[in-house]
C-alpha cells in the first residue's frame, strides 16, 4: 500500500468519490427519485394489471433491471463528465505532468465511476425494498456481474470523454445509444415475449445479457445463458480497456 | 556537471502544419536562473510543453537532470515542477486539497503531503486561504497556488510559464523574492516572461527564441554588453519648439517636450551633456527610454523573418 502507484490510484479514486458526494443532489438523488417513480408507475400501478412475468411478480421482475440501469448510466456518466471537466478546466494537466502511469490514471477514473454506479445501485436496491421483497438467488453472480458491468461502462465513459471536445459530446452517447439500449435490454419485459426476429435483434444488445444475468443472480430467472454473459463482459472489458489505454498513451485529445 | 536541461535539435510541427520549433538546442546548468524569452507564438510554450510532457515531441532529444524524456519519462517528471501560463486547477476544490492531491500523484502519502501543503501554503502566504475553494482566490493568489502546487513534490527544476502575468507590482516583487530564495537553495528555475525587467532582474542566463529558432543565448550581462545602441529621454528646464543640433547624436523632440537621443555603446554620456550645456539647456532628469533588455529583444526579434500561423 506504500507503492507510489497505489498512492496515486487512491488519490484519484478518493478525489472522484469526493466529487460525486459533494454534488450528491446532482449525482445520487436523481436516480433515487427516477427509480421510485418507476417502481410506483410500472411496478405498482401498471404492474398490478400485468401480474407475473416468467413466473415472478412483475415488480420483482423489473427491480434487477432498474438497479442495473442505474449502475450503467451512473458509472458511465460519472467518468465521462468528470474526465471531460478535467480536460475542459485543464486540471487534467496536473496528472499529465506527474509521474502517474496512464494505466493508473485509467483505473483511478474507472473505479471512481464504479463507486458512483454501485452507490446508486445500492440506493435503488434499498428503495426497492419498500415496494417488494427481494431474495438473493446467487450472490456471486449478482456481485460479479454488477461489478463487471460498472467497470465496462465506466471505461466506455472514459473513452467518450477522451474523444469529447465539448459538453454536448458527453451527452450524445448516453441519450442516443445508452438509454435506448437499456430500455430495449429487457429491463421491463422478457425477450421471449417478442417475435422471433426481434428476439434475435435483441440478442445483439450487450445490455440484455447484463440485465438478465443480474436478474438471474437475484431472482434466478434469465432469458439468456449466464455463462455467455460473462464471456461477453470479459471481451468488452478487454477491448474497452485496451482502447482507453491506447488513447491515453497516444495523448489523444490531451496532448497536442 | 549534469545539465538541468539539455535540448538538442528539438523540432515540433503541429497537426495544422505550423512548424513551432525548427531544431532548437538549449542548455541550462543545474542551479541556474534562466529566462526563455520571445514574442507570442515564438515557441516558448511549445518548448516548455514538450519538456513537461504536455506537448508531444516531434524529433530531437530532451534530457532533464540527466534523464532522457523518451526512455525515462517518469524520472523526468519527478525532477520537474511546472507552473503553466493558464490556471489549470479544479476551481471548485479547496486550496489545500489541490496541493495534497498533487502530492498524491507523485506517490507522497497523505500525512507527508499535508505537511508539505502547509509548508508551501505558508511560504506563499496562502495558509489563511487553505479551506477556500480555488475559484474564490484573487488572480495573484491563483498564481501563487500554482507555484505551491508545483513545489509540493520538491522538484530539482521549476518551470514557470509567465508566472507574474496579470499580477500587481507588490505581489510580483514578493514572488521574485520567493523565487530568488528558492534558487539560492539549489532549485534550477526556468521562466518565460513578457516583463523583460523581470528577466533582467532575476535571471543569470537568457535565451531568446523567435519563429521556432534560438536567436541568442548567453549570460544576461554579456547579452546586454553586446547591445550596440541605447535610447535615453532627458527632461529639460524649458519648453522647446525645435530640436537642438547635438553633433553626432540622433536627437528627437517627444510629445511632452522632452528630448530623446540615441547613444552608441562606446559613446560617452558626458559628451551629450557638454553639448546640452553649449546650447544653454539644463537637464533636470534623464532615464532610459525602455529597459535595456527590451531594446535588445526588439532589435533581435525584428530582424527575424515572420511566418504565418500560431501554435
Amino acid at each position: 500500500m506504500n507503492h507510489p502507484y497505489w498512492v496515486a490510484f487512491y488519490t484519484i479514486l478518493s478525489k472522484e468519490i469526493r466529487r460525486f458526494t459533494r454534488i450528491w443532489v446532482q449525482t445520487l438523488l436523481p436516480p433515487a427519485i427516477t427509480m421510485v417513480l418507476y417502481f410506483i408507475i410500472f411496478g405498482n400501478l401498471i404492474g398490478d394489471r400485468i401480474g407475473s412475468m416468467d413466473g415472478v411478480d412483475y415488480m420483482q421482475y423489473i427491480v434487477p433491471g432498474l438497479i442495473m440501469m442505474s449502475v450503467i448510466t451512473n458509472s458511465y456518466g460519472n467518468v465521462s463528465s468528470s474526465f471531460f471537466s478535467n480536460k475542459f478546466q485543464k486540471s487534467i494537466e496536473e496528472l499529465l505532468v506527474s509521474p502517474v502511469p496512464n494505466w493508473v490514471i485509467m483505473l483511478g477514473f474507472v473505479f471512481g465511476g464504479v463507486a458512483r454506479g454501485l452507490a446508486c445501485g445500492i440506493i435503488v436496491m434499498l428503495l426497492s425494498l419498500w415496494f417488494t421483497h427481494l431474495e438473493v438467488h446467487n450472490l456471486f453472480v449478482m456481485l460479479s456481474v454488477i461489478l463487471l458491468t460498472a467497470v465496462v461502462f465506466a471505461t466506455a465513459g472514459l473513452i467518450n470523454a477522451i474523444f469529447a471536445t465539448k459538453f454536448d459530446d458527453v451527452t450524445i452517447v448516453p441519450t442516443f445509444i445508452l438509454t435506448p439500449l437499456t430500455y430495449l435490454g429487457g429491463v421491463f419485459y422478457s425477450v421471449s415475449m417478442l417475435p422471433e426476429v426481434w428476439q434475435w435483434v435483441s440478442k445483439l444488445n450487450p445490455i440484455l445479457y447484463m440485465v438478465n444475468t443480474f436478474r438471474y443472480g437475484i431472482i434466478g430467472v434469465s432469458d439468456i445463458p449466464v455463462l455467455s454473459a460473462y464471456g461477453m463482459l470479459f471481451v468488452f472489458l478487454a477491448a474497452l480497456m485496451g482502447w482507453a489505454l491506447y488513447l491515453l498513451n497516444t495523448g489523444r485529445g490531451l496532448r497536442s | 556537471m549534469t545539465l538541468a536541461l539539455d535540448i538538442q535539435q528539438l523540432r515540433k510541427v503541429y497537426d495544422n502544419g505550423f512548424e513551432a520549433l525548427k531544431g532548437i538546442d538549449l542548455r541550462v546548468d543545474q542551479g541556474d536562473f534562466f529566462a526563455l524569452l520571445g514574442p507570442n507564438g515564438a515557441g516558448k510554450s511549445t518548448t516548455l510543453g514538450i519538456v513537461s510532457s504536455l506537448v508531444n515531441k516531434g524529433s530531437g532529444q530532451v534530457r532533464v537532470c540527466g534523464h532522457d524524456l523518451d526512455t525515462q519519462r517518469e524520472a523526468v517528471k519527478r525532477s520537474l515542477g511546472v507552473v503553466p501560463q493558464e490556471f489549470n486547477f479544479n476551481s471548485f476544490e479547496k486550496v489545500d486539497d489541490i496541493l495534497i492531491q498533487q502530492a498524491g500523484y507523485y506517490g507522497i502519502k497523505p500525512k507527508l503531503a499535508t505537511e508539505r501543503a502547509e509548508k508551501y501554503l505558508k511560504q506563499l502566504d496562502l495558509w489563511e486561504k487553505r479551506d477556500v475553494p480555488a475559484r474564490m482566490l484573487s488572480g495573484g493568489m491563483k498564481r501563487r497556488l500554482m507555484i505551491a502546487r508545483a513545489l509540493v513534490h520538491e522538484p530539482q527544476m521549476l518551470i514557470l510559464d509567465e508566472p507574474t502575468a496579470g499580477v500587481d507590482i507588490e505581489i510580483r516583487r514578493s514572488m521574485w523574492q520567493f523565487l530568488r530564495e528558492l534558487n539560492a537553495q539549489g532549485t534550477t528555475i526556468i521562466l518565460t516572461t513578457h516583463y523583460l525587467e523581470e528577466a533582467e532582474s532575476l535571471c543569470r542566463n537568457i535565451a531568446i527564441i523567435d519563429s521556432g529558432e534560438i536567436i541568442a543565448q548567453a549570460p544576461t550581462r554579456q547579452l546586454l554588453q553586446g547591445k550596440q545602441r541605447s535610447t535615453f529621454v532627458a527632461d529639460i528646464n524649458q519648453s522647446l519648439t525645435e530640436v537642438p543640433d547635438l553633433n553626432g547624436f540622433n536627437c528627437r523632440l517627444t510629445d511632452d517636450g522632452s528630448l530623446e537621443f540615441d547613444i552608441a555603446h562606446d559613446d560617452n554620456l558626458n559628451d551629450v551633456f557638454a553639448q546640452f550645456q553649449q546650447h544653454g539647456l539644463v537637464v533636470t532628469s534623464i532615464r532610459p527610454k525602455t529597459n535595456r533588455l527590451e531594446e535588445l529583444f526588439v532589435d533581435l526579434t525584428s530582424k527575424q523573418p515572420k511566418q504565418e500561423g500560431a501554435a
